[in-house]
């Protein structure tokens, strides 16, 4: 961490950046957040760590606005969702420096505190400099650990690798943490019986609240103003009116990043309600590399998307009926 | 011949692309083919027209059964307007079928202009179909979950 | 809040009978926004239109729904007739109760229930309509050829005949193209220099023609009515104003062992060249990496010897900009390659030939000077073999998947012209098919057989094998008897499969015209609209859309002409209003939308908005109407929702849906 402040405060003073794009503490041991320092004495409250799980590539549609460069710091699967952003034009690369920032996979207090470990005071063993094994918790009923990877997030368990696709230097180290099939659950959905999905997707959605996090989070999900926001659909401002809704919602979200989403598990990561949104978007990865071919979106800033694109010998939409 | 006010009876609707399939309805309709009356055709000016927001909107509001009709891959009047609509539409159905809804509730067929007789059969199968699977419950206005 | 009008047609008893007419309008009126609802005979003819019309003006209606028959057949009869009414014409909307209802069912309640569903359907979308206004764009009355081959010819001939100016754009140093290769032409045997040369002439000396020869299409923008032009003049290094054709630098240029293009490569031209004596223009050009002088900066013989000191060693490409209205496409086309096909031995025996090179050896002005000779000893061959299919009909991926359509007939052609100068010539021709539809085409082949005693096997050749003695081995198979065959011939002639000339690629996306798989551009509609292409103002004439012969290339030529002309007719050209349009302030300017639009018809702009306050430069998509044929692939592919067809917005098939769930 420390080698990454002391670059941003190289890249500030210097005037080649006029502002990073990193995480500061929350007000809890384990939610650093985003945000922005301008002034190299502010990088004192720069936090990097095994918590730092927010994919900042989106905030560059912003910054991209600003006077000057930013300096961004993005994590292997991140620079996936940036290329994205160049290739549809929503971030400017000329206004980004890219600082490709290691990472050993990040954490979710949530299965920490399924483990039993509650009343976090602080935690030690998630700095990017440790091995990143063991999680230590002081807690108000002691100390308390667990295995890193037990308390990794979903994606990290399914990481696409530690390869940073773009960036202009690298700092600190990654490893690939997969240790899980990226598909399974979506396979594990796909053969169950028509009532037994309507009913697991029910259980799932009935939870939503509708509070739009996982839109706003999503870096595919950038549209200036979302459909379901726009009367031109009179799709609008519906929320809790009825669970169709919900369906509608997740179901149209998930289709209009497909070709664009590139599983980067924010939505996951930040629904309050602990939706596995990812099997939505999942879903479609899936279906798009059987049906037209492997595409990672995000893997470079050019080829053409699975949806604007097309065959003569496409498969037609009876397949679906057809593999059962 | 009455109808019986309890029998089921489907709310379909067809989107049909104007060059080709709405003229394969005209077709059917000039050459008498008959096929059931739930079918309410919608006139779009190409298959690539159909956003599956449409397609789930239908179901919302009640339908049970939605179908898509444009013209042969190949043939498509915009030329590939049907390719982008076949892709949409595979995934789209696909999704559909994984969040559990009965996958013959939706349909894409595809025909000419010429083809009234294809056109009657396949609005003659998939009401067949509808009826096999009854009431749309699944993606209907469910209001509230038990 | 819009007030609609109804207007329910009986069709006679094609409608009244099956479906309760009086029930219908009786029920539209408690449809929202319906002010007026009535029914009556035959609302298509005079008395019923001015009953639409009426009700316009009494009760001043702002949107009318027709339930009659199908909009495809009488749409813009009450569309034109609300607009002489001073509504607009896309106010009208159609509930088709005829095909669509009455017509196919037969139970009355049931029939009416959906007519009126139906009406409520269009009532619902009329509602959301607004007036919409076609766009206008003015016609530059000039016309683009791109290719000058017989196609290319034929098609700036008839439009320069019509009055218009036409500019031909032809790449190689001289127009006459594939035709001027050939040395007589099925079924007739006429000369082809005979019919092309007047063709070529007249098409030089027309007043209305400008031919850009040794030029290339750069660059094109714009859109039908509107397109402006790069062509590229390649430097000739000759100026064509003093030039006078004389000949004599091509004689002394000491520089002569450039393989001749217009030969297929069997002999060998000078490095100042025409390609050939009737090339029009009769304006050589000098070949850079033959001539001495631009290699070496020594010789300049051809400079010393023009008497009209016509050479121009300084001479530069130039570009010329012109604006067209109408482009025709006329590339044609070439040979494949036989890399694939080496079992022919075509690399290894100078006596297999392709079928146009045995078209130059056939011609007097050839590089056999019309002797049938072979071309590794010059010997007068005994045994022919011809080799049908070569690259055609392929089914195993290594040449053409479609049939190249004229190697059957200029087979038999060579076949017979052959046996008709050298009868002690035996011809032998393996085919899997003979394929003679066409105006006395059998007959020509039958004679071929039958007078001729062209001997036609049935089957394939698996192998040519050179032999020492410098005969050819042909091992092929007799489908009819069943038995292989082993034939020594002195020469062998392949039909060779023919392609979409290379350039046409460039030239379609240039002109974002589409283009099959096998690289033959796509034309609009494969049946009723086979020499348009689906780019508005681009028409497709010879072989560049499909294989042809020369009398359908030259009927193809006219009619892509008379497209042309009645483009180039028009002052103005009305677009279609129902486009699409992108709301600036929800655009994401992503660019995907462009993606999938087969027309080019988006393009981005940074443009200033003001966002509720927010004022700042946006990256916005903009619709050029004139180009925008109104798909709609770019609305659904656009997940903000901000890109919307006229006509066909997302609220009215919304409303319609809704309507018909209801």
């Amino acid at each position: 961490m420390q080698e990454l402040i002391n670059r941003a405060k190289e890249l500030l003073e210097s005037g080649e950046v006029a502002r990073v794009l990193g995480w500061k503490a929350g007000d809890l041991p384990y939610n650093p957040e985003p945000a922005y320092f301008e002034k190299a004495e502010d990088l004192k409250d720069f936090v990097y760590n095994g918590f730092c799980g927010a994919n900042l590539s989106k905030y560059m549609i912003e910054a991209s606005k600003l006077e000057g460069k930013t300096m961004v710091c993005l994590k292997p699967c991140d620079t996936y969702s940036f290329n994205q952003l160049i290739k549809e034009h929503r971030v400017d690369r000329d206004k980004a420096y890219i600082v490709g920032v290691g990472c050993k996979g990040k954490l979710d207090i949530e299965k920490a505190k399924k483990l039993g470990i509650k009343g976090i005071e602080s935690v030690s063993g998630a700095e990017m400099s440790d091995a990143c094994d063991t999680l230590t918790f002081q807690t108000i009923y002691g100390e308390k650990s667990c295995a890193y990877a037990d308390a990794m997030l979903e994606r990290c368990h399914v990481c696409k690798g530690k390869d940073h696709m773009i960036y202009d230097e690298i700092i600190g180290e990654s490893r690939d943490t997969k240790d899980a099939e990226r598909f399974a659950e979506v396979e594990m959905i796909e053969a169950m019986s028509p009532a037994e999905k309507f009913a697991f997707f029910q259980e799932e959605l009935s939870k939503c609240i509708r509070c739009n996090a996982c839109r706003n989070v999503c870096p595919a999900c950038s549209c200036r103003k979302c459909v379901f926001d726009s009367t031109k659909f009179d799709s609008a401002q519906k929320a809790n009116v009825d669970s169709f809704e919900e369906k509608m919602f997740h179901v149209i979200r998930a289709f209009h990043v497909a070709g664009r989403c590139t599983d980067c598990g924010e939505c996951s990561r930040v629904c309050p309600q602990g939706i596995r949104l990812h099997l939505f978007n999942r879903k479609y990865i899936k279906d798009i590399n059987e049906l037209y071919g492997e595409f990672q979106a995000g893997a470079d800033a050019e080829a053409r998307g699975p949806l604007t694109n097309f065959t003569f010998d496409d498969c037609e939409p009876s397949i679906v009926a057809e593999r059962g | 011949m009455s109808i019986e006010t309890n029998e089921f009876r489907p709310k379909i609707v067809a989107f049909c692309c104007n060059w080709c399939s709405y003229a394969g309805a005209d077709l059917a309709g000039s050459s008498r083919l008959a096929y059931p009356a739930d079918v309410k055709i919608i006139r779009v000016p190409c298959s690539c027209r159909v956003n599956p927001m449409f397609i789930l909107r239908a179901f919302e509001k009640g339908a049970d059964g939605v179908i898509l009709c444009g013209c042969h891959p190949g043939d498509c009047h915009y030329t590939t307007g049907n390719y982008y609509a076949r892709r949409r539409m595979t995934l789209l159905f696909s999704m559909l079928d994984y969040i559990g809804v009965e996958n013959g509730r939706t349909r894409v067929e595809w025909v000419s202009a010429a083809e009234g007789v294809k056109f009657s059969q396949t609005m003659n199968e998939f009401v067949e179909k509808i009826h096999s699977l009854g009431k749309n419950v699944r993606l209907g206005d469910l209001r509230c979950k038990n | 809040m819009q007030r609609i009008g109804v207007f329910v047609c009986h069709c006679g008893s094609n409608i009244a009978a099956t479906v309760d007419v009086k029930k219908v309008a009786e029920m539209a009126l408690l449809e929202p926004g319906v002010v007026h609802a009535e029914d009556y005979q035959y609302m298509c003819s005079e008395a019923g239109q001015a009953k639409i019309q009426a009700a316009i003006k009494e009760k001043n209606l702002t949107g009318i729904v027709v339930c009659s028959c199908s909009p495809r057949m009488h749409e813009n009869t009450f569309r034109s007739a609300a607009e002489k009414a001073g509504l607009n014409p896309y106010m009208v909307e159609i509930a088709n109760i005829r095909e669509h209802c009455s017509w196919i069912h037969k139970n009355v309640e049931e029939a009416t229930e959906k007519a009126v569903i139906l009406a409520r359907a269009a009532i619902a979308k009329v509602n959301l309509n607004a007036p919409l206004k076609p766009g206008e764009s003015l016609v530059t009355k000039r016309a683009l050829v791109i290719g000058g081959g017989i196609a290319g010819i034929q098609t700036a001939l008839d439009i320069a005949d019509a009055g218009y100016e036409v500019d031909i754009v032809e790449k190689t140093p001289s127009i006459g193209g594939r035709m001027s290769q050939l040395d007589k032409t099925f079924p007739t045997l006429d000369c082809s220099a005979c019919i092309l040369t007047p063709k070529m002439v007249e098409a030089a000396a027309h007043e209305k023609i400008t031919i850009y020869t040794y030029s290339e299409v750069e660059k094109v923008s714009g859109f039908v009515g509107d397109f402006t032009v790069d062509i590229r003049k390649k430097a000739r290094f000759v100026d064509a104003g003093k030039c006078t054709g004389c000949g004599v630098c091509q004689e002394k240029c000491p520089s002569k062992k450039s393989l001749s293009e217009f030969n297929r490569g069997l002999n060998t031209r000078s490095a100042i060249y025409t390609p050939f004596a009737q090339a029009i223009p009769n304006v050589p050009v000098i070949d850079t990496e033959a001539c001495i002088k631009m290699k070496t900066g020594k010789c300049g013989i051809c400079s010393k010897v023009c008497q009209a000191g016509a050479i121009d060693y300084e001479q530069k490409d130039e570009i010329l900009t012109q604006k067209y209205g109408a482009i025709v496409v006329a590339t044609g086309f070439d040979t494949i390659k036989l890399d694939n096909y080496d079992e022919y031995a075509y690399n290894q025996s100078k006596d297999v030939i392709t079928s146009l090179e045995l078209e130059r050896v056939m011609n007097a002005a050839g590089p056999t000077k019309g002797h049938l000779e072979r071309l590794s000893d010059g010997k007068h061959p005994k045994e022919m073999v011809f080799i049908q299919c070569v690259g055609s009909r392929c089914s195993d991926g290594r040449g053409k998947s479609y049939c190249s359509k004229i190697c059957c007939m200029y087979t038999a052609k060579h076949a017979m012209l052959i046996r008709d100068k050298y009868p002690d010539v035996n011809v032998t021709v393996f085919y899997i098919d003979v394929r003679t539809p066409g105006k006395n085409f059998d007959e020509f082949y039958r004679r071929a057989v039958e007078d001729y005693g062209v001997n036609y096997i049935k089957g394939q050749v698996g192998k040519v094998i050179p032999q020492p003695d410098g005969k050819l081995l042909v091992q092929g198979v007799d489908l009819l008897d069943n038995k292989q065959i082993l034939k020594e011939a002195d020469m062998v002639v392949l039909a060779t499969a023919i392609e979409p000339n290379p350039d046409v690629r460039k030239i379609a996306t240039m002109l974002t015209a589409s283009i099959d798989t096998n690289n033959f551009l796509t034309e609009s509609h494969a049946k009723l609209r086979p020499v348009e292409s689906p780019t508005a103002g681009v028409f497709l004439s010879g072989v560049c859309q499909g294989p042809k012969d020369i009398p359908e290339t030259v009927a193809q030529a006219g009619a892509a002409a008379v497209k042309a002309i009645g483009l180039l007719a028009k002052d103005k050209l009305m677009t279609n209003p129902c486009t699409a349009k992108a709301d600036e302030l929800m655009c994401n300017g992503c660019s995907t939308c462009a993606n999938v639009c087969p027309y080019g018809a988006i393009t981005y702009e940074e443009k200033e908005v003001n966002d509720h306050g927010i004022r700042e430069t946006r990256r916005i998509a903009v619709v050029n109407s004139a180009l925008c044929q109104g798909c709609g692939a770019c609305t659904v592919t656009c997940p903000s929702g901000a890109m919307d067809l006229q006509g066909f917005s997302n609220r009215q098939i919304i409303a319609e849906v809704d309507a018909i769930c209801r």
